[in-house]
This record gives C-alpha cells, sequence and structure tokens, in this order.
C-alpha cells in the first residue's frame, strides 16, 4: 500500500493501538531543556521512577543562559536556579548533558542536528514547539508538553492521536534575495496560524527540493507557527552529505546500511495526503510581519491591510494588534524606523544566516539608532563563524558578537526589547510581549535583518546587495 | 492535580479574543519555577495588571461582573509557545473548562493531561455563547463529560462535544497517561525487541 513519508516513519513507531484510535508511539529521542523538564522530572521521582531509556535522551539549558560573560555564574537566581535543577537531574539519572560553555552546548534545536543526533527516519520530541526542526531531515519531530516529557522519560513513549497529512509544494524557483525565512513567512501569511493544526505536513517541490540542509532546518522550524503539528521534508543527497562525519552520525558500514534505509523515506507516488497545498516560488518576496502573530505578514513592499480585509469576527483582535505594533491599516512598512535588531534562534542562528547577515553589511556600517545583537545558535557556529573570518567583517561593520542561547526570541534571559521599541527579529514569534513586555517584534530573515541593521529602518534588502 | 471530571455547572469569564497565544496566557518570565504550582497568579499577567503591577480594570479577569470555573475564548486558543505552564496556570486559576471553536494541538493536549477539558463548539454557538455572558454574567453553562454536551441553560441551546474514549476514560476515572504506560511496560520492551 502506497504510503506517505509521514505514515512511512509513524507506523514504523507504533507499539499499540487503542480501540478509539489512540496511539502510543515509540520515542527515539528525547531532547530536554531547563525550562519544559524539572515538573517532569520531580514527577518521576514522585512515582519513584527513573528514565526508561537514558542513552536516547540529551539535556541542555539555552533558554535562561545569558549571551554575555558564560564564563560567571548566571546573576538572575531563580534562572540559575532552573539550570542548576537540569545539570542536577541529568546528573542523577545518568543523562547527557552539555552544560554552559560546554562545546556541544547550544540552542537544542541547532545542536540536535549539527551534532548528528537527528538522523532520517527518527521520532524526536522535546518539550518546546519548535522541536518541529528536525523534521527538516526527515524525522517526525514535534514539541509536546511536560506531562509527555514525564511519560518520554519513564516510558520512552507518548500517547498520541495519529494527525492528518497535508503536503505543502513550492513549485518553481525562488527570486534572488529571498530566504528560507521568506518561504516560511509567505506560506504562514497565507495559511494563518492556525490553518494547518490538527496537521503534520510534508514540505515538497522543486523549490525545497533547491533548499540547502540549513534552510531546510529554517522552513520546518516555522511549521508550528501556522497550528501544525510538525513539518518534515523527505531527505536525500542534500541531507546525507550534512549528516555525514557528524560527531552522533553512523559511520563505515552502519552508515551505508542506514543511508539505504534512509533512501526508502519519500511519499510514494500515489500516496493520498488529507490535504494538498501549491504555492509557487516566483511569488514570493522577502517578507515582514506588521501584527502580533506569525501570520500576520506581507512582502516587504506591500501595505498593511485593511481592516474590512479581515472576518468580522477577528476585527476586534486585528485592531488590537496594530494598536498595539502602533502601526495604522493602509500603510506601508518601508521606511519605519527600528530599534533592535535580532539575529539568532533556532530558526535563523545557524551559520548560513551568519553568512547572509554578514554579505548584506559588508562594508557598511551599523545604524546609529541600532542596537544589534547577533547570538549564535551554538558554539559550534561560533566557532565556524570565527573560522570562516565573518566575526571580522561584523566587526569592521560595527556589530559584536554575543554568546549562543535563545536569547531575546523569548527574553528569559537579560536580552529584552525595551517597551514600545521596534525590534526586527528573526526569530519565530512575534506574540505580544515576547521579546519583552511591550515589545515590539517585526519578524524577518536574516537579509531583511541586515538591511535594517545597516539603514535603521525597513529596508528592502535587494537595494542593498 | 488529578481531579475527576464529571459535570460542570458554572458561569463563564468571557475573553472573545481570536488566537489567544500561550505567550499571553503565561508570558515567558515566569517560566522560571521548578514546581507546578502558583501559575494561576500570573495567568494573563500582561493584560491583568500594568507595568507598575496594577491591575487593568477593564481586562476580565479584574472585572468583578464575570467569574466562574468556565473560561470562554475566541478560535485559535493556546497558539504558539508549547509552555505546559499555561494549562497549569488555567488549572491554578481555578477554572475545569475552556470553551472555544477551536484550539491548538499541543495546548489541547496540556490542557487534557492537566485534568481541563477543552470544549470544541461551533461558530454559531460560541457567538450566541458570548452575547448570553454579555447579556446576563450570571448565565450558567452546563458541561456534562459522561454525556459529551454543553448547554447554555440561559437559551437552551445544547451541543454535542467531541473526545475520545480513552482521554475521557483517564478524565472521568482521574487517571493520567503514565499510569496507563506504566501498566502496558512489557508491550514497550516487546516493540523494542523485535525492532
Amino acid at each position: 500500500m502506497s504510503k506517505t513519508l509521514f505514515e512511512k516513519i509513524w507506523d514504523k513507531h507504533v507499539v499499540d493501538t487503542l480501540a478509539d484510535g489512540t496511539i502510543q508511539l515509540y520515542i527515539d529521542r528525547l531532547y530536554c531543556h531547563e525550562v519544559t523538564s524539572p515538573q517532569a522530572f520531580a514527577g518521576l521521582r514522585a512515582r519513584g521512577l527513573k528514565p526508561f531509556r537514558p542513552q536516547q535522551i540529551t539535556c541542555m539549558p539555552d533558554h535562561n543562559i545569558p549571551t554575555l560573560h558564560q564564563d560567571q555564574p548566571i546573576q538572575d537566581p531563580i534562572s540559575k536556579n532552573q539550570v542548576d535543577t537540569l545539570e542536577k537531574n541529568a546528573k542523577d539519572f545518568g543523562l547527557t548533558y552539555y552544560g554552559l560553555q560546554h562545546p556541544k552546548n547550544g540552542i537544542i534545536h541547532v545542536v540536535g542536528p549539527e551534532t548528528g543526533l537527528t538522523q532520517p527516519g527518527m521520532t524526536i520530541v522535546c518539550g518546546d514547539s519548535h522541536t518541529s526542526t528536525h523534521g527538516a531531515m526527515g524525522a517526525i519531530a514535534f514539541g509536546i508538553g511536560t506531562s509527555e516529557v514525564e511519560m518520554t522519560l519513564a516510558t520512552q513513549c507518548i500517547m498520541q492521536r495519529k494527525p492528518k497529512t497535508m503536503r505543502i509544494t513550492i513549485d518553481g524557483q525562488r527570486k534572488p534575495g529571498v530566504t528560507a525565512k521568506d518561504i516560511a513567512l509567505y506560506i504562514i501569511s497565507r495559511m494563518s496560524t492556525s490553518g494547518a493544526t490538527g496537521y503534520f505536513v510534508e514540505y515538497a517541490g522543486e523549490a525545497i527540493r533547491n533548499t540547502t540542509m540549513e534552510e531546510r532546518l529554517t522552513i520546518c522550524n516555522l511549521s508550528i507557527e501556522m497550528g501544525a503539528r510538525g513539518g518534515m521534508i523527505a531527505p536525500d543527497e542534500v541531507t546525507f552529505a550534512y549528516l555525514k562525519d557528524r560527531e552522533f552520525a553512523p559511520r563505515g558500514e552502519a552508515w551505508d546500511k542506514k543511508v539505504n534505509e534512509w533512501r526508502e523515506l519519500y511519499s510514494d507516488p500515489d500516496a493520498q495526503f488529507d490535504k494538498e497545498i501549491v504555492y509557487h516560488a516566483e511569488d514570493i518576496e522577502p517578507m515582514v510581519t506588521y501584527g502580533t502573530n506569525p501570520g500576520m505578514g506581507m512582502g516587504i513592499r506591500e501595505t498593511i491591510p485593511s481592516l474590512e480585509s479581515v472576518d468580522e469576527a477577528g476585527r476586534i483582535s486585528y485592531q488590537k494588534s496594530l494598536a498595539y505594533m502602533g502601526f495604522q491599516a493602509g500603510e506601508p512598512m518601508l521606511g519605519k524606523p527600528v530599534d533592535y535588531v535580532f539575529l539568532g534562534s533556532c530558526t535563523n542562528g545557524r551559520i548560513e544566516d551568519f553568512r547572509a547577515f554578514a554579505s548584506l553589511v559588508k562594508g557598511k556600517k551599523k545604524a546609529d539608532n541600532v542596537i544589534a545583537w547577533l547570538v549564535p545558535g551554538s558554539w559550534q557556529v561560533e566557532h565556524q563563524i570565527h573560522a570562516e573570518g565573518i566575526d571580522k567583517i561584523l566587526t569592521e561593520a560595527g556589530f559584536e558578537l554575543r554568546q549562543p542561547g535563545c536569547s531575546a526570541c523569548l527574553a528569559m534571559n537579560e536580552d529584552k526589547i525595551p517597551a514600545g521599541k521596534y525590534a526586527v527579529s528573526t526569530s519565530n514569534r512575534n506574540f505580544e510581549g515576547r521579546q519583552g513586555p511591550g515589545a515590539r517584534t517585526i519578524l524577518a530573515g536574516p537579509l531583511v535583518a541586515a538591511a535594517a541593521a545597516v539603514t535603521g529602518k525597513i529596508t528592502d534588502p535587494r537595494e542593498l546587495l | 492535580m488529578k481531579q475527576k471530571f464529571n459535570i460542570i455547572t458554572s458561569t463563564c469569564v468571557p475573553l472573545p479574543l481570536e488566537n489567544v497565544d500561550t505567550d499571553q496566557i503565561i508570558p515567558a518570565r515566569f517560566l522560571k519555577a521548578t514546581t507546578k504550582e502558583g501559575f494561576g497568579e500570573n495567568l494573563f499577567r500582561d493584560w491583568r495588571y500594568d507595568k507598575e503591577g496594577n491591575k487593568i480594570a477593564s481586562f476580565v479577569l479584574n472585572d468583578p461582573t464575570y467569574g466562574g470555573q468556565i473560561l470562554v475564548a475566541g478560535k485559535n486558543f493556546g497558539s504558539g509557545s508549547s509552555r505546559e505552564h499555561a494549562a497549569w496556570a488555567i488549572a491554578d486559576y481555578g477554572f475545569r473548562v475552556v470553551v472555544s471553536s477551536f484550539f491548538a494541538d499541543i495546548h489541547k493536549n496540556n490542557e487534557l493531561n492537566n485534568f481541563v477539558l477543552p470544549v470544541v463548539v461551533t461558530e454559531g454557538f460560541l457567538a450566541e455563547l458570548f452575547d448570553t455572558i454579555f447579556k446576563n454574567p450570571k448565565a450558567e453553562v452546563e458541561v456534562n463529560l459522561p454525556e459529551q454536551t454543553i448547554t447554555n441553560k440561559a437559551t437552551g441551546k445544547s451541543e454535542h462535544f467531541e473526545i475520545n474514549a480513552y482521554k475521557k476514560d483517564c478524565l472521568i476515572n482521574g487517571l493520567d497517561d503514565i499510569d496507563y504506560l506504566l501498566a502496558n511496560k512489557s508491550k514497550i520492551e516487546a516493540y523494542e525487541a523485535k525492532r
């Protein structure tokens, strides 16, 4: 029987199916960070249990950690306690732990793929909605709550309903100056933040096939922002070339055997999806958001939609959103002043994002009105930035690099955008207060962020390339 | 946390906004605790309190007109972050039911895992329910889990809601997934052995 990519992997991980269709799903990898795991470990202790398969669990702090002076103790005692709690839990239960300043520390969704812990065909969960990132390597990866983290710790299984399947095909070729982030923001702007709720999405089509591995990670990362349980891309030569020789990737004969298995991971030509959507890469422009959810995005040269274009039931929310942002319907975004620029996060904190940012700011100067936070997604990315001399380009243009972590994406550490200030951010959410109470976030890709950083306003990066 | 669920009859708290994300339900800076208690204090923190920590009178949780164990919200409730702290905050505040025409997946699971019942109703039922509550804040709604019905007692309108049999059983009996999984550990070992 023909199957989708999703079904091929899912079916192999079904331990049991209950009479009502609820599935006991086996999990290959559990990633734990400090924010969503302490109550799970506490629950485990309260039940007198230990992790069932400790070798399938990897822990690292990323949300609370400062991006300056990581060699010193964390200043905020509550943040420090949360990080220390993860370290203690990992130590007590014999789990792999990459703490602050460990060469493999970083944002968990950057570290998983770059170390080869994430592999095609796996089921991967983490108490974090951006776990969808790992689907880019041809895995089923999705975010779960803390109760489900506890279930996975205790039994390496979770109870799930099988999601519906959706294929989003992007055909054609994208235009110069359009990044993976722009593709994702375009899709979400069409789908809305709930358009894929209940579905697991496979991205396909020529424009997707032609992406790099890191671009795929960006696209799958944002799947949750349209409500999807996860997103995935069939593994291919791009995936295998990226994964080969990474630390935890199989080697020698084991590698060859695995690659042969992974080559079977694609949706059969006549496989049925519950929903099919097609977009054209030529229609995609560099994107920015103008509102307070990631679905409120538009091409950078367009104007903010009118109130009349919004469904009646959604108009109160729409007006509240624009009022929060200090924007008017019908206005252009081009030329709007920017106070902060944030390059980083599990969405756009990888080496290619730093290369893209550097390519645009090279030979230019940071605008005086802009404070820029450039935060690598991991220490491995940070080392690569130095190895390639990108740090010199950035320094000459007036930028400084910070140390790896989630940082201003959700502002759990000190990196908070002040109330009322505008931040062009390469992260994933522009919710009210996401980057600090009262902060106003404009989501964009690394090129739009770079253009804003050197001009001090919303600028079409294609004018500067 | 494990509270058996059967029939709840209560007044409602109306929140007619769409796309209420979990960052609004509980902002990230309140996620630093290592226990599950006390999150209700900061439920909808930035809509409920101003920068100085004063209550914002216009926000519904600060309006003494409204109260009860049922939160009624606009469509796509709980989108965004997977933080279960949002469900803990809702439960800790005292809500047992959240009614909306649409829920985000992860948050819906998180509510169920904390014995808060997400009830999905039609857009029409939801609009009428908001109307009822605004006209008469003392109007009651009955949520009957065994029968899977929700009734707007002021209008008499009733709707059937969906919940899978497994989760319904967990809620009614006060059992969670781990209780179930631990009882089925041999199946997991058998699965691993034949991989």
